[in-house]
C-alpha cells in the first residue's frame, strides 16, 4: 500500500495540497479519488497546489491535464498553483503545454479565480 | 558523445525494478546535482530528464540499472547519469526521439523531452538492451 | 633535473641561513624598487623572509627540485603571494619577479670561485622553475576573478523592477545570449512568485537586435510564466527588430507584443485593476 494524496474540502472547492515526492500509483490513486469526491460532493472547483513539488515529468503533467478534463466533465473547475519557475521552465523545455488546464501564482489567487469563474460566464482562461 | 563513464569518479549505482526505485533513482540524481552546484534550474532539468529515462526504462526494458557521477571536463563540472536495460531495444531511434511518437500510454515526450533537458545525450539499442547516457553542466 | 652533491647543498644552506637577514633585507629593497612603494616594506619584508625561510627549509631537506616534495611550503607560499599580487592588480613581470630578484641578489656571493657558480646555477634552475610557478598562480587567480565578474555582471545587468502592484518589469538592454536570457527568465518568473504579481513586462528597447535564439527565448519565458499563472509581455520591439522578425520567419506564436513600455504598462494596469473589480463582485 503506497500512501494517498489527501483531499480537503472548503465549501464547495476541493483542495489537494501535494507536499510528498509523487510515485507514480500516488499519482493513479489520486486520479480515482478525486473524480470520486467530485461526484460525492458536488464541488464546483478543485484547487491543486503544487507549491511542493520541485519536479513535475511528464507523467504528473499528464495527470494534471487529464484530472483538469475530467473534472470539467463532472461540473467543476480545476486551478493548478504555485508552479515553481523551474518546474515551469522545464515543463516548457520538455514540451509539454499543459493545455486546458488553469493555472494561478498561488493558493489564494487560485480560489479568487475560481469565484470569479462561478460569478462570471466569460471565460477568461 | 564522450564516454564518460571511463573517466570522473566511480558511479553509485541503483537498480530499478518498480515504480518506487524511480524516485530514487530521481533522488540520487538530485543529490549529486546539488552536491555538483548546479542551478536550481539545472537541477530540475537534470532531475525531471532523469524521471522520464528511469520511467521508460521501467516501462519499456523492464527495469535496469541506473549510475549516476559526477564528472570534470575542461573546468566545467557536471552530473553523468547512465540508464541501462535489457529489454527488447528500440527498433527505429530516430523515430523513438520524434516528438509525440509513443509505443505505450505516456505523451510521447520521454526520449525526446529528456534529450532537450539536458546537454549531452547518447543511445545506444540493441536485441539485448538498451543504454541512455546523459550529461548535465554546471553554468 | 641534475641531482646536486650533498657538499653543494650543504655548502649553500650555510651560506644562506649565514647571511640570512643581510640576503632577506637586500631582496626586499630589490623586489620594492621595482614595485615602487605600491607594497609596504614591512609587509614585502615579512611576506619574503617567510618565503626564504621555507627556500632553506627546502634546500636543507630535500635538494632542488622545485615541483619536489621538499617545496610543498614554498609552493603554498608562492601561490598565495601570486594571488594577493593578481588581487593588487600588479602585472604578472612584477609578481615573477618577486622570485627572479633573489638570484641577483645572491649571484654576487656565490660565484666567488668555480664550484660556487656551479651551485649557483643549480639554484638559479630552481628560482626560474619557482618563477615559473607564479606566473600559473597568476594566470588562474585572474581567471577566477574574470569569471566571478562575468556572474556579477550579469546579475547586474538584469534588474527586475517592480513598476506597479501586480506587475514587475525587466529592461533589457545590450546584446541576449542563452546564459544571460536565461538568468533573465529565473529571475523575472521567481519575481512574480515573490511579489506575488500577475503581470510581466520585457521590455527590449534596448537590445540592438534579435535572432532565432533569443525569440526562442523570449518565447519560453511567456509560455512559463503563462503556466505559472500570469500573464507577459514584450515591448520595446523597435520598427527594424520587427523586420528581422518578419524576415526570419521567426514563429513568435501568441506572444502578446506591444510597441511600448508604457502602453504594456498601461494595458497590465488595467488587467490588474479588472481582476480586482471581479474580485469584489465575486464576493458579494
Amino acid at each position: 500500500m503506497t500512501d494517498r494524496v489527501p483531499i480537503l474540502r472548503i465549501g464547495d472547492v476541493l483542495l489537494v495540497s501535494i507536499q510528498v515526492e509523487l510515485e507514480d500509483q500516488m499519482v493513479m490513486d489520486l486520479q480515482d479519488d478525486l473524480s470520486q469526491r467530485i461526484v460525492d460532493t458536488g464541488a464546483r472547483g478543485v484547487v491543486i497546489d503544487i507549491s511542493g513539488l520541485d519536479v513535475v515529468d511528464s507523467f504528473v503533467g499528464r495527470m494534471l491535464a487529464t484530472n483538469a478534463a475530467i473534472s470539467r466533465m463532472l461540473g467543476a473547475e480545476t486551478i493548478v498553483v504555485g508552479m515553481r519557475p523551474a518546474v515551469a521552465m522545464t515543463l516548457v523545455e520538455l514540451g509539454l503545454s499543459l493545455k486546458g488546464v488553469r493555472t494561478a501564482l498561488n493558493l489564494e489567487r487560485g480560489l479568487k479565480l475560481l469565484r470569479r469563474l462561478a460569478a462570471g460566464p466569460a471565460d477568461r482562461a | 558523445m564522450r564516454d564518460y563513464a571511463a573517466t570522473g569518479a566511480p558511479p553509485e549505482s541503483l537498480s530499478v525494478g518498480n515504480s518506487s526505485d524511480v524516485v530514487m533513482a530521481r533522488q540520487l540524481v538530485r543529490t549529486l546535482a546539488q552536491r555538483t552546484g548546479l542551478s536550481l534550474v539545472h537541477q530540475t532539468k537534470l532531475v525531471t530528464a532523469a524521471s522520464e529515462l528511469g520511467r521508460n526504462m521501467l516501462i519499456h526494458g523492464g527495469g535496469g540499472i541506473v549510475r549516476a557521477a559526477t564528472v570534470d571536463d575542461a573546468g566545467r563540472t557536471g552530473v553523468y547519469v547512465e540508464f541501462e536495460d535489457r529489454g527488447p531495444g528500440i527498433a527505429d531511434i530516430e523515430l523513438a526521439l520524434t516528438d509525440g511518437w509513443t509505443s505505450g500510454d505516456g505523451m510521447g515526450l520521454g526520449l525526446s523531452g529528456a534529450r532537450r533537458l539536458v546537454d549531452e545525450f547518447g543511445i545506444e539499442s540493441g536485441p539485448d538492451g538498451t543504454t541512455v547516457r546523459i550529461v548535465k553542466w554546471g553554468r | 633535473m641534475p641531482v646536486a652533491t650533498d657538499s653543494n647543498t650543504q655548502r649553500l644552506v650555510e651560506t644562506l641561513t649565514a647571511r640570512r637577514d643581510v640576503f632577506v633585507g637586500q631582496w626586499a629593497d630589490t623586489v620594492g624598487e621595482a614595485l615602487q612603494g605600491r607594497l609596504s616594506a614591512a609587509e614585502l619584508g615579512r611576506e619574503l623572509g617567510e618565503l626564504y625561510e621555507a627556500v632553506l627549509q627546502g634546500l636543507a631537506s630535500g635538494g632542488l627540485s622545485g615541483r619536489g616534495e621538499a617545496f610543498g611550503e614554498v609552493r603554498s607560499l608562492l601561490i598565495e603571494l601570486s594571488r594577493n599580487r593578481a588581487r593588487q592588480g600588479f602585472t604578472p613581470t612584477e609578481t615573477a619577479r618577486s622570485v627572479f630578484a633573489l638570484k641577483e641578489v645572491l649571484e654576487p656571493s656565490l660565484t666567488g670561485d668555480a664550484e660556487g657558480a656551479r651551485v649557483y646555477l643549480q639554484l638559479a634552475r630552481l628560482l626560474d622553475d619557482l618563477g615559473l610557478l607564479t606566473a600559473e598562480a597568476y594566470v588562474r587567480t585572474r581567471e577566477e576573478i574574470i569569471s566571478s565578474q562575468a556572474e556579477q555582471l550579469l546579475e547586474l545587468s538584469t534588474p527586475v523592477v517592480k513598476l506597479w502592484d501586480g506587475v514587475v518589469g525587466v529592461p533589457l538592454v545590450g546584446t541576449l545570449d542563452s546564459a544571460r536570457t536565461q538568468v533573465v527568465m529565473e529571475k523575472l518568473l521567481q519575481t512574480l512568485v515573490d511579489s506575488d504579481s500577475t503581470h510581466a513586462i520585457i521590455d527590449i528597447t534596448g537590445v540592438p537586435t534579435v535572432d532565432t535564439q533569443v525569440a526562442q527565448h523570449l518565447l519560453k519565458t511567456v509560455l512559463a510564466a503563462r503556466m505559472m499563472g500570469a500573464q507577459c509581455t514584450i515591448s520595446g520591439i523597435r520598427p527594424q527588430i520587427a523586420q528581422t522578425i518578419v524576415a526570419l520567419g521567426i514563429e513568435f506564436g501568441d506572444v502578446p507584443t506591444i510597441a511600448s513600455l508604457s502602453d504594456a504598462l498601461r494595458q497590465a494596469v488595467k488587467e490588474v485593476a479588472q481582476e480586482a473589480d471581479d474580485d469584489v463582485r465575486g464576493l458579494l
